[in-house]
């Protein structure tokens, strides 16, 4: 369990966290999401002390991380693939973190084998693609079998294999009891791997619900409708609270009614439908909330934020 | 491959990590395991060794070739033992380097933030470095500096100029030129750990050696009589001297002043280390 109390960290005049508060509960994967720049990577060194909290505080497991006399067995954490010195082979890596805590080398060539990298155990970290350093950082979180898990972005790099990879292992590891908290800035791959979110922007807490939750509440309920009647379906659905729009002839994008409405609604009229989808975008519903809290934006996204709903700041 | 992969993922959690508290002990293996395996530190070490070893010979077969040649003044005031040991000052820069690199290192490749994770308490890991390289440092330059001083003197003896390590002093110059060079590998360390940046500290690590002597000495008598002597790298040398040169330290006080820089500079280091982010 990783408990954030009224977090602020400012570096300078920035502030990167501020005022955060929140739960990571053992037993589920809990997805930590947020744009670019909204403090998630901070947030999590903050949490194992490499930076110093400007306010506020941070336990793990009910102390302060760095009360632990075995850390590691605490908290294993991955905050940036390939911070290794280029010179080490991925062996020499492990084996020098285990002997800190007693590790036997056993455990370092487990951790090899689980994480795929006991091929290339022996070969120097500099000439390692992005993969294989999340790997190896993977491996190093690994090492003193946590209880609680703490991944920045643990997919960037992977091939589909290692991504489809590390779902199931965070899953193993929180069907084990274990507290994980993964970050990333995509929601389509929370969606697929956390079972709870914290989402964050500019530092400050945005939402803390399940996943579920988050999609029922945050979700645009379109309705893509494809008929050879369109413009028939339209004036026999559209209403002062249904809006019925249309790109493309023979498709009609309803807001407003659910799908098995419109569809209750075309049968009772005798109309032949080909498509009939809800539209529940995941990835709008996080820009519909993150978008006033983006840190880094190109002038032409903005342009498409306007476009999935409210103005942009 | 990835059905492999989960199904050890499973069996895993089956098997007991044994998993013990972080002790300095503990802190100095892990930091002894970093020097050892990487490539560059053994061949920079090697590159000191060489420098200690061979060039205090080579002088020795210079002046050795020379003797004769050479001005009464200079033939009564040889000193032998310091011949032999002239490789300390290009060693020194060698190992103030590795120093400055040994921890510089860990922040230009980030792996410092994996070694304060698993020592969350920073400060062993200071310790740590320090101590494991200048155990090593010491061994290896002590080492080399009696290499240095028996080829020497076997060189010498041709002209019988030769002195034996019993003779006074000898053997605390000698074993001095070891002590010395741990001492700037130290000085090396602390420098990298306060100032993180490897260019940054190689150039104070050298600005100290080499750099304030000589610009003391350019300054005019006052700075020469007041100052130069408390330089590092001056009273430092005093131990590698067996007769006190003229406005030098005594060579114990000389190397407690030059400890007094190492100290200070580890200090500092520590109280930052505790005090920033990694």
């Amino acid at each position: 369990m990783i408990e954030v109390h009224e977090l602020v960290k400012r570096y300078g005049g920035k502030t990167a966290v501020n005022g955060l508060t929140f739960t990571v509960q053992p037993g589920v994967v809990t997805g930590f999401l947020g744009p670019n720049g909204a403090g998630k990577s901070t947030t999590m060194r903050l949490i194992v002390g490499l930076d110093r909290p400007t306010a506020g505080r941070v336990s793990v497991n009910g102390r302060s991380y760095d009360q632990w006399a075995a850390p590691l067995a605490e908290v294993g954490v991955l905050l940036e693939a390939k911070a290794i010195h280029p010179g080490l082979s991925a062996y020499q890596y492990l084996h020098a973190l285990a002997a800190t805590h007693g590790i036997g080398t056993r455990r370092v060539h487990e951790v090899l084998d689980l994480t795929g990298l006991a091929s290339v155990a022996s070969k120097r970290a500099g000439g390692f693609s992005l993969g294989m350093g999340q790997r190896l950082g993977i491996a190093a979180a690994l090492l003193a079998d946590p209880q609680v898990l703490i991944l920045d972005e643990p997919v960037n790099g992977l091939d589909i294999e290692g991504v489809r990879w590390v779902r199931h292992l965070l899953r193993d590891l929180a069907r084990e009891g274990r507290t994980i908290l993964v970050s990333s800035h995509l929601m389509s791959e929370m969606a697929q791997t956390a079972d709870h979110l914290i989402v964050i922007g500019r530092g400050e807490l945005i939402a803390d619900t399940s996943v579920t939750e988050f999609i029922q509440r945050a979700t645009v309920s379109n309705v893509r409708v494809r008929t050879p009647e369109a413009p028939r379906l339209r004036d026999l659905i559209a209403g002062p609270d249904v809006t019925v729009s249309s790109d493309e002839a023979g498709v009609l994008t309803v807001t407003g009614m659910a799908s098995d409405q419109v569809g209750i609604t075309a049968a009772g009229h005798g109309i032949t439908l080909y498509e009939l989808v809800p539209q529940a975008s995941l990835e709008e519903a996080f820009l519909e909330l993150t978008q006033d809290t983006v840190e880094y934006r190109a002038p032409d996204t903005s342009a498409e934020l306007a476009g999935a709903g409210r103005n942009p700041a | 491959m990835s059905t492999t992969i989960v199904a050890e993922t499973q069996s895993r959690t089956g098997r007991r990590v044994t998993v013990q508290p972080v002790t300095l002990r503990r802190v100095v293996r892990s930091e002894w395991i970093k020097l050892r395996s990487l490539r560059s530190t053994r061949i920079t070490l090697l590159v000191s060794f060489v420098l200690m070893a061979g060039l205090g010979v080579l002088t020795a077969a210079v002046t050795a070739s020379q003797w004769s040649r050479l001005p009464a003044a200079s033939r009564a005031s040889f000193d032998a033992v310091s011949t032999t040991l002239t490789g300390y000052q290009f060693a020194q820069l060698a190992v103030g380097v590795l120093g400055v690199v040994v921890i510089s290192n860990e922040y230009s490749s980030g792996m410092i933030r994996a070694t304060l994770a698993a020592v969350p308490r920073r400060l062993p890991v200071l310790w740590a470095k320090a101590g494991v390289f200048a155990i090593v440092t010491l061994v290896a330059m002590t080492a080399a500096s009696l290499i240095a001083f028996a080829g020497g003197m076997a060189v010498l003896s041709s002209h019988h100029l030769q002195v034996s390590l019993t003779a006074p002093g000898a053997a605390r110059a000698v074993l001095g030129a070891g002590l010395y060079l741990a001492v700037v590998g130290l000085l090396g360390v602390g420098l990298g750990a306060l100032l993180r940046k490897t260019a940054g500290a190689i150039a104070a690590v050298v600005g100290l050696l080499l750099f304030l002597p000589l610009l003391s000495s350019l300054l005019g008598s006052w700075f020469k009589a007041h100052i130069s002597p408390y330089l590092p790298s001056n009273a430092g040398a005093a131990l590698l001297h067996v007769h006190q040169q003229a406005g030098s330290l005594s060579p114990w006080t000389g190397f407690a002043v030059m400890c007094g820089y190492a100290v200070a500079a580890l200090a500092a280091a520590a109280l930052v280390l505790r005090r920033r982010d990694a």
